[in-house]
């Protein structure tokens, strides 16, 4: 076990460096970030070439990648546009986010895996019927209709919510906003589960388990469900990831200033160093919920061992 | 056991999201008497002589006061700090400030306040992008130099005389000079911002009518009522709360469902429904701010003789009227000069100055631009930033007016640039071939401003590099006029110029909008189209 997660981390330094340098050399081909610093107006000369020496611009890419590598080492991810410093801006904006993406998860977790329990349960019936329908319309609307919708229903018309979420983000004004955010992977989850459900049903262990004389409660639960999750959390695993990253529709409707926020506005103003900043924190967290998943398996089928 | 784990596991999820929500508590709603305002993140440092656009300049314009200030309503330069500015050559003044002036902090302003505050706007090594404001003063190539470190400190044309007193020197005439001092960049500065510069940025402190109460940088700014405030332009409520929208639809949905009291940029998608969804509440009034298209000079193939013939037969392709009716909702105006209706005939508005060729006649433009050659490379690419402004819309609008008068399917096409900055690094680094987007809001209210940035020869903001002596000539010679109605009639014989050579097809001059709640009342934009936040008073 050890060994195998020795061997994991290890092999997240090259796509760790991989992706960085990727996003790094992306960014650079926008352009030069300079020249929309002065809006309207070109920077005079001398302002220009003083303020690409304090970003470190004027250096060819390698020797800027080299460098700025060698400063997140050290904890240093360098210093956006408006002078703050970029780690400043990621203390501000990953709680946030982490927290938006602990309402999606949530959201999947609990209705997700009851509805798809429910329907794998019930295979054929006509709730079956009515959530797989259901599924469909989320899975075929884009979310930011299904958010402008909701805000425009919920915060204007009925006023049951603000339309958007205030700085400080808490969590009961994230609720919707998480909603919007998890409906997707939502219907995904119930749609997995409900197969996975549908399929171990017939498997010997439940047949045993029900023979033995256990209470449905405890087959359901313990027997099935257990072996069923797997695909579900290997799904939710690296959806983790997905939802941080694309939370920027959801955060730019609700107007919640976290991860998806701070991107935007460093890929309008081509700041690197927001933008490969974020992106490297959001590259490791979703490597590490990668890693988290492949471990899970073993708690939930002991028979999976990793050497 | 599992089971338990499991249990467990869901308990702490639940305290978690339980705790987080307590912690993050505090709405945004400022209490009574505080207005509640849409904003966007600033993109720069918020320091006077380093913000140039509008969401920094916003906040400079409420906690600053500088020499002068524009009148809201006519545009007018008052003397605000100033006793007086006064000048016998057009190049030496002397500017007496008045006593009583404190920062919010208690700092007595003096001639100092502003003399150190210029000079360390305009020397290079602070990275000030609004350094060059300070360039005519003499004494700037020196702590401004092209290229290399300055070999001076400090502005030679600054000197203290006394408390009050200070004379300045341009390098070369300017008579209309005293009225670019409302700009914020002119603004003085305490002690505090060099002694503590970090501590300042974080909440910066100034003389205006509000304080900075409290600012978390990318979310939101509360701004307080300064009650000390020496000046006669008081705060009427008790402060504003900027909030941080990066989407102003969201902003207006707020507005809405009345948790917002002010937005002052309607999106272009409601325009439709503003004026139905908020009556008297929409304010659509213009601004100093005019859009054009520009033309690359460098290009020898644009700069031939003969080719303003093809530059104003394409102006004359352009049905204004219908562009801006039926896309912008009638918060543009057809253009037919080079500057603002917001200068005022008297400040060097001259509507009808561009004459035929900015009126609509597809006929004559289609034989003027054959006569001119035909539209060079046979194609004409507009650029623009697709990123913000809804700007494809116009383009692809403008070009279909120019292909349906030009009888050519595909003589005009747009041509997309993903980012601002990288649309800017395009244009000033002259790499575009063909005409693009070109905006102009003005710092000042004064001709000058329109025409000299734009159209002098490497002005700051040429990126097409026009160059014409006579122009030149005449601006030079307009500046160098101490009677301003005749600085302005000479400016106005330079723009005939631009009407002959069409540097730039002037498009339509562009109105603020904004909208407000029917919490607050006097709700009113000013020629830069930012709310008189001082003015506004809150009913409940």
């Amino acid at each position: 076990m050890g060994r195998y997660v020795i061997r994991r981390l290890l092999q997240m330094i090259p796509v760790f460096f991989g992706a960085t340098l990727l996003i790094f050399l992306m960014v650079h081909v926008m352009g030069d970030p300079v020249a929309g610093l002065c809006g309207d107006r070109a920077c005079d000369a001398a302002t220009a070439a003083r303020l690409k020496q304090e970003f470190g611009l004027d250096e060819p890419v390698g020797q800027q990648y080299l460098t700025y590598m060698g400063n997140v080492f050290v904890g240093d991810f360098g210093t956006a546009f408006n002078g703050q410093p970029v780690t400043e801006l990621m203390a501000a904006a990953f709680p946030v986010t982490i927290r938006l993406t602990l309402v999606a998860v949530v959201f999947e977790i609990v209705i997700g895996i009851s509805l798809g329990v429910l329907t794998g349960l019930r295979r054929g019936r006509p709730i079956d019927t009515a959530v797989l329908l259901l599924t469909l319309v989320v899975i075929s609307v884009p979310t930011f209709v299904t958010g402008l919708v909701l805000q425009l229903l919920l915060g204007v018309r009925w006023g049951v919510i603000k339309p958007s979420v205030s700085s400080g983000a808490p969590v009961d004004e994230l609720l919707i906003p998480g909603l919007v955010l998890a409906s997707v992977s939502l219907a995904y989850v119930t749609r997995l589960t409900r197969t996975s459900i549908a399929e171990n049903r017939r498997a010997d262990y439940v047949r045993t388990a029900v023979a033995k004389g256990l209470p449905r409660r405890r087959v359901i639960t313990r027997h099935l469900l257990r072996n069923s999750l797997i695909p579900v959390v290997t799904f939710i695993g690296t959806d983790v990831g997905a939802l941080m990253g694309g939370a920027i529709v959801t955060e730019r409707i609700f107007n919640i200033h976290g991860v998806g926020f701070q991107l935007y506005q460093g890929i309008l103003r081509q700041s690197t160093q927001t933008v490969v900043g974020f992106v490297t924190v959001l590259v490791l967290v979703f490597l590490l919920a990668n890693l988290i998943v492949d471990l899970l398996y073993a708690v939930l089928d002991p028979r999976i061992r990793y050497a | 056991m599992r089971g338990a784990t499991h249990a467990r596991w869901a308990a702490c999820a639940v305290t978690v999201a339980v705790a987080a929500a307590a912690c993050g508590g505090g709405g945004s709603g400022g209490g009574p008497g505080v207005v509640t305002s849409s904003w966007g993140d600033p993109q720069n440092p918020l320091e006077p002589a380093n913000t140039n656009e509008v969401q920094g300049g916003k906040i400079l314009d409420m906690i600053f006061r500088g020499l002068k200030r524009y009148d809201p309503k006519t545009g007018e330069a008052k003397n605000m700090v100033a006793e007086s500015i006064g000048t016998k050559d057009a190049q030496n003044f002397t500017v007496k400030i008045k006593k009583g002036w404190t920062f919010s902090n208690g700092e007595k302003i003096t001639a100092k306040s502003f003399v150190e505050a210029w000079n360390y706007g305009a020397n290079a090594r602070n990275n000030q992008k609004n350094a060059y404001f300070f360039g005519y003063i003499d004494g700037y190539d020196k702590v401004h130099p092209e290229q290399g470190e300055p070999s001076a400190e400090t502005l030679s044309g600054l000197k203290v005389v006394d408390d009050t007193t200070f004379t300045v020197k341009l390098s070369q005439k300017f008579s209309t000079w005293p009225d670019t001092l409302g700009y914020p960049t002119f603004a003085p500065l305490p002690k505090a911002f060099y002694d503590d510069h970090d501590a300042w940025l974080a909440k910066p402190v100034g003389n205006g009518p509000y304080t900075v109460d409290a600012y978390t940088k990318g979310s939101q700014m509360s701004l307080r009522k300064w009650d000390a405030y020496p000046g006669e332009d008081k705060a009427r409520n008790d402060g504003v709360d900027m909030q941080v929208y990066t989407d102003n639809n969201t902003a207006y949905t707020n507005l809405m469902a009345g948790n917002l009291d002010l937005v002052d940029d309607v999106p272009a998608a409601q325009l439709r429904n503003a004026e139905s969804d908020l009556g008297d509440r929409y304010i659509n009034t213009p601004a100093g701010i005019i859009q054009t298209l520009a033309f690359p000079f460098y290009d020898e193939e644009w700069n031939k003789p003969g080719r303003e013939k093809v530059r104003r037969g394409l102006s004359m392709a352009i049905n204004r009227e219908q562009i801006t009716e039926t896309i912008f909702q009638k918060t543009r105006t057809p253009a037919t000069d080079w500057t603002s209706p917001v200068l005022g005939k008297d400040g060097g508005y001259g509507p009808g100055l561009c004459g035929d060729a900015c009126a609509y006649d597809a006929a004559r433009a289609r034989r003027l631009v054959e006569e001119g050659g035909g539209i060079p490379g046979g194609r004409l690419r507009i650029t623009y930033n697709a990123d913000t402004g809804s700007h494809k819309e116009w383009v692809d609008a403008v070009c279909n007016s120019i292909n349906k008068a030009l009888q050519k399917d595909k003589a005009c096409v747009g041509n997309p640039v993903g980012t601002f900055a990288d649309f800017r690094s395009q244009a000033s680094e002259q790499q575009l071939d063909g005409p693009w987007r070109a905006g102009w809001q003005m710092d000042y209210p004064l001709i000058q401003n329109f025409l000299e940035p734009n159209y002098f020869t490497d002005a700051s903001s040429n990126d097409g590099k026009f160059s014409d002596k006579e122009f030149d000539r005449l601006v030079n010679e307009a500046n160098g006029e101490t009677d301003t109605a005749k600085a302005v009639a000479t400016f106005q014989k330079a723009e005939k110029i631009l009407a002959e050579k069409m540097p730039a097809i002037p498009l339509w001059y562009q109105n603020g909008s904004a909208g407000h709640s029917d919490r607050i009342s006097d709700v009113a934009l000013n020629q830069f189209s930012v709310p008189v936040y001082e003015q506004i008073t809150v009913d409940r």
